[in-house]
Formats: C-alpha cells, sequence, structure tokens
C-alpha cells in the first residue's frame, strides 16, 4: 500500500470517516527521528494489511497539529472509526507499531 | 545459540557487532527503536575524525547498512530482561528469547526525567526533551526551560530564536554553563532566569498551560523543555550487575562486568568521556573481550 498525503483537505475522508483503523504519523523533514522513522514505515505499507498509514508533514498541515494537540514529533496516532485510539511519541519499532494496530 | 547478542544498536553496539563478525562469530544485535541511537539527534558531527560533515542520522544509518552487509543480524525488539543459563545467556524481548553465549550491554542513556505527576501525561503535549527537536511549535508562544548546564543554555537559547519569551529555572543560584553561554544568555532580551527555584507542578487541561515552582510562583507557558541531565538506561537487565552509585554499568576500559561473559560498551559504561568516539573504540574493545571470553571458554 502507499503512504497517503495527509492534508487538511482529506483527513475528515481518509482518517475519521475511514473503514479501517488509520495510523497516522506527524512528521516534519527536519527532524531526524521522523526521517529514522520512515523507513519503517514503509516497511510496513509494502507489507501491508487491513489498515491505513496517513503521513501529515506538521509544516505544511500545522492546522491539523494543532488541532491534535501535537507538539512533538514523530507522533503517531491510531484512529479507529473517527476516535482517536492511540498515541505514541517519539521513534517506534515495528513492532510496536503494529501492535498499535492491534497486529 | 549466538556468540553474542549485543543489546543497543547505537555507535557503541553496532561497532562492537562489526568486530564480532569480523572474527566469524554469530552476532545479533537487538534494537529497540531504530540503530543509531542518541547521536541521529545531532544535526551536524563535527569532532568525529574523516567525517568532518556528516548528519548524526546519516551516521547511523550507514554504520547500519555496514554492520548488515558484514553479516551482523539486526532485530528490532525491546530487551525485557537477561538469565544466565548453561553455557550463557537467555535474553527475553517483548516477543521472543534469544540465546548466546556472551552479551554486550550498550543500552545507551535516556533524558532524565522531572519525575513529577503528569509528566508522562504531558509529554509531546507541552513537555519536550528535545528543543531542536520540537522548539519550531513554539514560534512566538512562551516556552520555559529547566537545568543549568551548557545543554540547558543551548536549548534556552536555541529557542530564543523561535519563541516569544523564554524562561530558564534552574534550582542553584548559579547556573552551571560555560561563561561565554552564560553572557549570550544575558545578552538575550526574551530570556529570563528564574534561579533558585524547582519545578513542582504541571496543569493543563489537554495540553501543559502552566507551571508551579516551589517558591509558589506560577508561570503560564505553552511548553516545557527538560534539560536535567541524562540517566543510564539498564535496569533491570540482569540480576547482580555491578552499577556505579549512580546506576551506571561499572567497568574499566576493558569493558568487563563483575558477572563472566557479560560486557559493557558505550554512555551507559562508567566513564570520563561520553563522546561519539569514545562509544566506538568501547564498541571494539567489548567485542574483543567477548571474542576472547569465547576462546577461553570453549
Amino acid at each position: 500500500m502507499i503512504i497517503i498525503n495527509g492534508t487538511s483537505e482529506n483527513f475528515q475522508k481518509e482518517v475519521l470517516e475511514s473503514e479501517l483503523p488509520v495510523l497516522v504519523d506527524f512528521n516534519a523533514t527536519w527532524c531526524p527521528p521522523c526521517q529514522a522513522l520512515h523507513p519503517i514505515l514503509e516497511e510496513i505499507a509494502d507489507e501491508g494489511g487491513d489498515f491505513k498509514i496517513v503521513a501529515v508533514d506538521i509544516d505544511e498541515e500545522s492546522e491539523l497539529a494543532e488541532q491534535y494537540n501535537v507538539s512533538s514529533i514523530p507522533c503517531l496516532i491510531v484512529f479507529d472509526g473517527g476516535e482517536e485510539v492511540d498515541r505514541k511519541t517519539g521513534l517506534q519499532s515495528k513492532k510496536r507499531l503494529l501492535k498499535m494496530l492491534g497486529k | 545459540m549466538y556468540d553474542i547478542i549485543v543489546i543497543g544498536g547505537g555507535p557503541a553496539g553496532l561497532t562492537a557487532a562489526i568486530y564480532g563478525v569480523r572474527a566469524n562469530k554469530k552476532v545479533l544485535v537487538l534494537e529497540s527503536t531504530a540503530c543509531g541511537g542518541q547521536i541521529i539527534n545531532t544535526t551536524h558531527i563535527e569532532n568525529y575524525p574523516v567525517a568532518p560533515h556528516i548528519t548524526g542520522l546519516e551516521f547511523g544509518q550507514t554504520l547500519e547498512k555496514q554492520a548488515e552487509d558484514l553479516g551482523v543480524e539486526i532485530e528490532f525488539d525491546y530487551v525485557l530482561h537477561i538469565d544466565p543459563i548453561e553455557g550463557g545467556f537467555q535474553v527475553t524481548t517483548d516477543d521472543d528469547k534469544y540465546t548466546a553465549k556472551t552479551v554486550i550491554i550498550a543500552t545507551g542513556t535516556n533524558p532524565r526525567k522531572l519525575r513529577l505527576e503528569n509528566e508522562d501525561r504531558f509529554t509531546g503535549r507541552g513537555v519536550s526533551f528535545c528543543a531542536t527537536c520540537d522548539g519550531n511549535f513554539y514560534k512566538g508562544k512562551t516556552v520555559a526551560v529547566v537545568g543549568g548546564g551548557n545543554s540547558a543554555a543551548h536549548e534556552a537559547l536555541y529557542l530564543s530564536d523561535i519563541a516569544e519569551k523564554v524562561y530558564l529555572i534552574h534550582r542553584r543560584n548559579e547556573l552551571r554553563a560555560s561563561d561565554a553561554l552564560i553572557d549570550q544568555l544575558r545578552a538575550r532580551k526574551n530570556i529570563e532566569l528564574v534561579l533558585e527555584a524547582n519545578v513542582v507542578e504541571l496543569s493543563g487541561a489537554d495540553k501543559l498551560e502552566r507551571i508551579k515552582l516551589d517558591t509558589d510562583r506560577e508561570i503560564e507557558l505553552n511548553g516545557l523543555f527538560v534539560s536535567i541531565g541524562r540517566v543510564p538506561s539498564v535496569e533491570p537487565l540482569i540480576d547482580g550487575l555491578e552499577l556505579s552509585e549512580d546506576k551506571y554499568v561499572t567497568a574499566g576500559e576493558e569493558c568487563i562486568t563483575n558477572i563472566p561473559g557479560v560486557f559493557v560498551a558505550g554512555d551507559v559504561r562508567t566513564k570520563e568521556l561520553r563522546q561519539l568516539v569514545t562509544a566506538t573504540s568501547d564498541g571494539a574493545m567489548a567485542a574483543t573481550q567477548a571474542i576472547n571470553y569465547l576462546s577461553a571458554n570453549k
């Protein structure tokens, strides 16, 4: 699967109204742990599963970051049925990310 | 059974692993998140020989690839504890158990916390341990830095270019930071030093909004950056491991711990200087000692 670029325009449709659980990665280009996380998310996306991955650049989408009280990155939030069900800040392993998704 | 399990995929651990595989040992590195360790947060490494402009992330990723190309196995899993077994050790992780004849502990350090109620709840919601990671969230806002050393001073100076107002809160009546840094702090109009004060309370609804000091002063703010040193990430890995008073693994330059077959490398060891170059040096030494141990205990 591909990692979807999350914006304030598509967040409602891609995340909040998604039938599948969604892992949202709030990140920035200048944040080293975000860059270290990126290949891990790509690997999870490549292997696929019944979930979606959405990446939100907090510089481009500062309103979304503010709306979800994100003030440290990387910040990973799992949404299921439009609700936030889990949140972790900082670099996470592949296994811990899959656990957040209930895998 | 592995010959060597290295716990921690930072510069010390990966260097140890490289020395291990090059001596034809079967080596596994267990890393809890991503390889590279603390150095990945450093934007420019300027004091490592022959690599004058490398970023911390490049350093970590290049080292990881070098180790893998040489035959090091790397698993991403969180180590819970290590137990002695016949002929070696069993390492229990979140998901698995691994066995090895020797273990090298290279777990590094983590930022020291304030140990206040709500600190975990507000971490990522106003409380941060890294100004260069999270400073940009506070454009035109009010923040405080806790700490009095060079790191805290650097964080306050970095933040003063972004935030509207920066408080620097320190428990003693003078900062430990260098005179040059103190002069720079005093020259910034938007930095206010708050000395002889400890943060005792964090409060806010969904995110941090206010802190209370033991002087009874309250400060309304948006972010609090904690810069009060680092603590070793070792407890409670293995029973009987000798630690120093401040909980570093006790070992000399040889990287040999009090438990036969257990070695230590990098920032988690008792030592004078915690730098990239001393971490990689420890990795080479710990691996060499583990290899010697394997030869002597065939």
